[in-house]
């Protein structure tokens, strides 16, 4: 893997850079089972949709609230699942946008990152790659799982 | 790494409280205000004890982890080109975090349990 390659220590239990990816994995894949589990009949979007709402809970639990997209991430999640508990509410489209016509990178770098509208440059930097460092080890194991679930009888 | 800034009192204030308001504004407001107290906050003194040295290093940093084949001897320079191809990884890596979850998702109907799980044991083990 990259990542292997990169970091000098090759056991991926010592969490050197972020979450160890063990951790991720485990927590992946109780919510995997979880999902499987409780709506086997269900929609394939709606399924698709907890499973997405899985890896990034995955992510953000296994971060820890030491960083701030992770508790943006968390905070996200809990209130769209308090949102969603006390349905019958419907969120119209009447929310007002954001101005698009000053737009620079950083703002658009702030709307991508969790929480990032409340940071400044720096901090604003340092978590984009811890972000981005997350994500794409959750993405290299989401590709892993679906690349050995595909052919059966491994 | 160490940034003063925020770890004084003013700055750990606004680092606990903060994120709780604006997670709203990043799912629908507009964050108005955050923004030009932000903006504030930027020009004000404290930005240029930041140096530009802490700036460079987060921004190599940050280059190194975008996967470009290309090394650029002076891509350090245009930080608006590395925040934009930021923003394009970003976009891409939820793109396809979507486009997995829908394979998987797939993967789940056809599957039973028993072996879905030893599947998925099987391939967290490995990896």
């Amino acid at each position: 893997m990259k990542s292997s390659t990169r970091n000098p220590n090759p056991n991926p239990d010592t969490p050197r850079f972020g979450p160890s990816k063990l951790m991720v994995a485990f927590r992946f894949l109780r919510a995997l089972t979880l999902v499987h589990r409780t709506a086997p009949n269900s929609s394939n979007a709606a399924r698709s949709r907890r499973i997405q709402r899985a890896a990034f809970a995955s992510m953000a639990y296994s971060a820890g609230p030491r960083r701030a997209w992770s508790r943006a991430l968390l905070w996200r999640l809990h209130f769209h699942r308090a949102r969603r508990l006390c349905a019958g509410r419907s969120r119209a489209a009447g929310v007002p946008r954001r101005p698009s016509t000053t737009r620079s990178p950083a703002d658009e770098l702030r709307r991508l990152v969790p929480g990032g509208t409340g940071m400044d440059y720096c901090s604003l930097l340092e978590e984009t790659a811890d972000y981005i460092r997350c994500l794409s080890e959750q993405v290299k194991l989401m590709q892993s799982v679906v690349d050995s679930g595909g052919p059966r009888g491994r | 790494m160490s940034y003063p800034h925020a770890f004084t009192p003013r700055g750990l204030a606004l680092r606990r409280f903060k994120p709780k308001v604006l997670s709203t504004s990043y799912i629908a407001l507009p964050p108005s205000l955050p923004h030009h107290f932000e903006a504030g906050r930027k020009m004000s003194s404290r930005r240029s004890r930041i140096s530009e040295e802490e700036i460079s290093e987060l921004v190599s940093k940050l280059q190194s982890l975008l996967p470009e084949a290309r090394r650029r001897g002076s891509g350090r320079a245009s930080a608006a080109k590395l925040l934009k191809e930021t923003c394009n990884y970003i976009r891409k890596l939820n793109r396809e975090v979507d486009d997995l979850s829908n394979r998987l998702s797939a993967l789940m109907a056809t599957m039973d349990s028993d072996s879905a799980e030893a599947d998925i044991i099987r391939s967290l083990l490995r990896s």
